[in-house]
């Protein structure tokens, strides 16, 4: 058994930070119910309901969870839990202050009989998804043991994922491919990343980025020595054989599968993101993480070159020059783009005709078919009759005007107009938060996401298995890829692409993906923190240790 | 509520959320420079084994270190010795498959070698799964060879039996090379 070994950590301080965690814990929780305080204080002048059902639920769920970690991981990182209550519960305090101003609008919006977009914050359901987050959390952290104790019955640890790489490997091709299965798949706000199981929504995404980390996990531990030091030098650059440059060059075109499948371009630099840390993480050789940047520059330039993929040239062309696609722009094949907004003739032109066409089939006795055409948006109509690529900016462009409105110090919670935007409180929550809480606030929300990532990288060093290292890592790196990938995109760093921000944004898949990630975390850094067992008698050549 | 009030609560709020993160900060600061606490338990406990040594001297400074490659002093030898002697304080990786890697020296023997149940993991085609091992002794550290196939360098010295290890003179087992700092 792991005897001598154990007995002495890497360099860790080893005790238990517990009383820090718990301390950490309770002051997030005054976050919380100091946020939903705010928002009550700025609308009504008084504390909120509010504040008792989600601040409280989210306590109870919190304390549940630190004693659970307690119980199973004691030495676990102390900053991970409550880092993650802090953003889950900064983020549904705004959900629940965007569900308070748009629920009314929402209202009266059906009494009048006008066409209503499908979701909208829901504060309810964000609580829900977050106990079953948090329930998660429980679980896992419950039923992974120690991975000093693979042995034993029933065992899960991280590394057992080990065991099964290549059928992981699969799962997560078959969880990415789900959404374009007809039948199963849905398309919500022109995406097709969605499955709907029994009613609900489901991103199997989300999950599929957990199970790809694993995935590549297990397979660069067998292939990094060959894929570090087998190869041709040319120049500065180590070229490696060719069947060790296999699986990047599948799994690069894999990405460019799913990036031209789902109309999905975060996700897939997301992986291929993925993939390329990792293989650095593992072989520590600058050359692939050349040949990954190298490989992605080819995509990008391949893909705006395809006719077919207009779509992503006119995202990279809104990123550049937002303000023609204003309420609706139309992306001409020879690179003009001609506005179509509500003030324009083609959009006026084209609402008459489409009115007209609409009472031509109710008169014929098509009301089915009347009503879809109604629901057509007359810009998009004109542009498709026109040849182009429609596409509309004004999303971007007022979460830049609330980031603008924010300005430093925000205009205080409750107090701002964020619901303007569409998609607040999902993938442009952050810019909400801009409006909201200013620069500084923002500050803060990006420092937690460091911290996070930080104590993970740390994880990941101090884990003493190469597949835990890699998995923490890797785990670590896509968190903070998400992050970049999406706050760049709603502050026009880098052309937008839809990802979920994660524990700020409504939305139970990403919610449930994210706990469990740092379920993952707490246990690895468990074992990477734990102290190694003590011999019980002094000498001898069989030792008796405790390994409790 | 008046615009001054809610300007403060405003300001209050981002305060509380700076204070947030500046106590976790605070928090991960503990972990890498030691904790208050955790620093006085410490200097606390050494002291205790300082005075332990005084009134009774380990049997494991007694022993000849030749006596048993694996079954040798395994009771953890004074903690004042590497405190108050100035000895080296950590085991550096400086070169290989885990550079960077660093292990507190506290008195217990460190194993070296490719077996999973040794301190240092060394995945190094050229070390044997039970390569070498250091432990200290008399508030020194001595490494001693456990029958390697490719041999351990104490510098450009093979190590035939035990020696000594001074702090900065590099050990080589295969391609990893660890040193001794203060």
């Amino acid at each position: 058994m792991h005897a001598l070994g154990e007995q002495i950590r890497a360099q860790i301080p080893y005790q238990r930070r517990n009383a820090a965690s718990l301390a950490l814990l309770v002051f997030a929780m005054v976050l919380t119910l100091a946020a939903f305080a705010e928002v009550g204080l700025a609308r009504d002048g008084s504390i909120p309901g509010g504040l008792f059902g989600y601040g409280g639920g989210l306590v109870v769920m919190a304390l549940i969870a630190y004693a659970v970690q307690l119980r199973f991981a004691p030495f676990a990182d102390p900053l991970l839990l409550p880092l993650a209550v802090a953003l889950n519960g900064i983020g549904m305090a705004m959900i629940y202050r965007l569900d308070l101003d748009t629920s009314a609008d929402h209202k009266a919006a059906e009494i009048a009989g006008k066409k209503v977009l499908k979701d909208a914050a829901d504060a309810p359901g964000q609580l829900i998804w977050t106990f079953v987050g948090i329930a998660l959390f429980v679980v896992a952290i419950a039923i992974m043991r120690d991975t000093s104790k693979p042995d034993a019955k029933l065992s899960f640890t991280p590394k057992t994922a080990q065991r099964y790489t290549y059928m992981i490997g699969l799962g997560a091709i078959i969880m990415l491919l789900l959404p374009i299965v007809p039948g199963v798949g849905a398309e919500i706000n022109g995406a097709r990343v969605w499955i709907s199981v029994g009613g609900f929504s489901v991103q199997p995404g989300e999950f599929a980025k957990l199970m790809l980390v694993a995935f590549f996990a297990g397979y660069l531990v067998n292939k990094r020595q060959a894929m570090s030091l087998i190869g041709k030098k040319i120049g500065p650059l180590s070229l490696p054989r060719a069947r060790d440059l296999g699986p990047i060059v599948v799994i690069w075109l894999f990405c460019l599968g799913v990036l031209f499948m789902q109309k999905d371009l975060g996700t897939a630099l997301l992986y291929f993101g993925l993939f390329v840390s990792m293989l650095y993480i593992a072989t520590q050789r600058v050359s692939w993480v050349m040949i990954g940047v190298g490989l992605l520059a080819l995509a990008v330039f391949v893909v705006t070159l395809l006719p077919f993929m207009q779509h992503v040239n006119q995202r990279i062309d809104i990123w550049q020059n937002p303000k023609p696609y204003f309420d609706g722009g139309c992306l001409m094949h020879n690179g003009k783009v001609v506005p179509v907004n509500p003030n324009t003739d083609i959009f006026k032109q084209a609402k008459v005709t489409l009115e007209a066409k609409a009472q031509q089939q109710e008169a014929a006795g098509q009301k089915a078919t009347a009503m879809q055409t109604r629901l057509v948006g007359p810009g998009w109509w004109a542009c498709t009759k026109m040849g182009g690529e429609y596409s509309d900016s004004a999303q971007l462009m007022k979460g830049m005007f609330a980031l603008g409105q924010g300005s430093v110090l925000g205009t205080g919670l409750g107090q701002g107009k964020p619901w303007l935007t569409p998609l607040s409180f999902s993938d442009f929550i952050f810019d909400s938060m801009g409006e909201e809480l200013g620069l500084t606030g923002l500050m803060t929300l990006l420092l937690m996401y460091a911290l996070i990532v930080q104590r993970g990288m740390k994880t990941a060093v101090a884990a003493r298995d190469p597949y835990l290292k890699l998995f923490a890592g890797g785990v670590s790196f896509v968190l903070a890829l998400q992050v970049f990938v999406i706050v760049g995109g709603v502050t026009r760093l880098i052309p937008l692409t839809g990802l979920t921000t994660p524990f700020l944004s409504q939305g139970g898949s990403s919610l449930m993906a994210n706990w469990i990630l740092i379920a993952i975390l707490v246990r690895m850094s468990h074992d990477a923190r734990k102290p190694a067992p003590q011999a019980i008698q002094d000498e001898g050549m069989t030792q008796i240790v405790s390994l409790r | 509520m008046s615009d001054f009030t809610l300007t403060l609560i405003k300001l209050a709020f981002l305060a509380v959320l700076w204070l947030f993160v500046i106590a976790a900060v605070g928090v991960i600061r503990a972990d890498l420079f030691g904790s208050k606490a955790a620093t006085k338990a410490a200097s606390r406990a050494a002291n205790r084994a300082a005075r332990a040594v005084q009134q009774r001297p380990p049997k494991a400074a007694a022993r000849p270190p030749q006596g048993a490659p694996q079954g040798a002093p395994q009771g953890p030898p004074p903690r004042g010795g590497q405190r108050g002697g100035g000895g080296p304080s950590k085991l550096v990786v400086v070169q290989g498959e885990r550079t960077g890697t660093v292990i507190d020296l506290t008195g217990v023997p460190i194993t070296i070698g490719r077996a999973n149940d040794s301190t240092l993991i060394v995945t190094d085609d050229y070390a044997s799964s039970r390569h070498a091992r250091l432990y200290a002794q008399d508030g020194q550290w001595i490494v001693e060879d456990l029958g390697s196939t490719n041999g351990t360098y104490l510098g450009r010295t093979k190590v035939t039996r035990p020696m000594p290890v001074p702090p900065g003179v590099p050990i080589r087992i295969g391609k990893t090379v660890i040193e001794l700092r203060k």
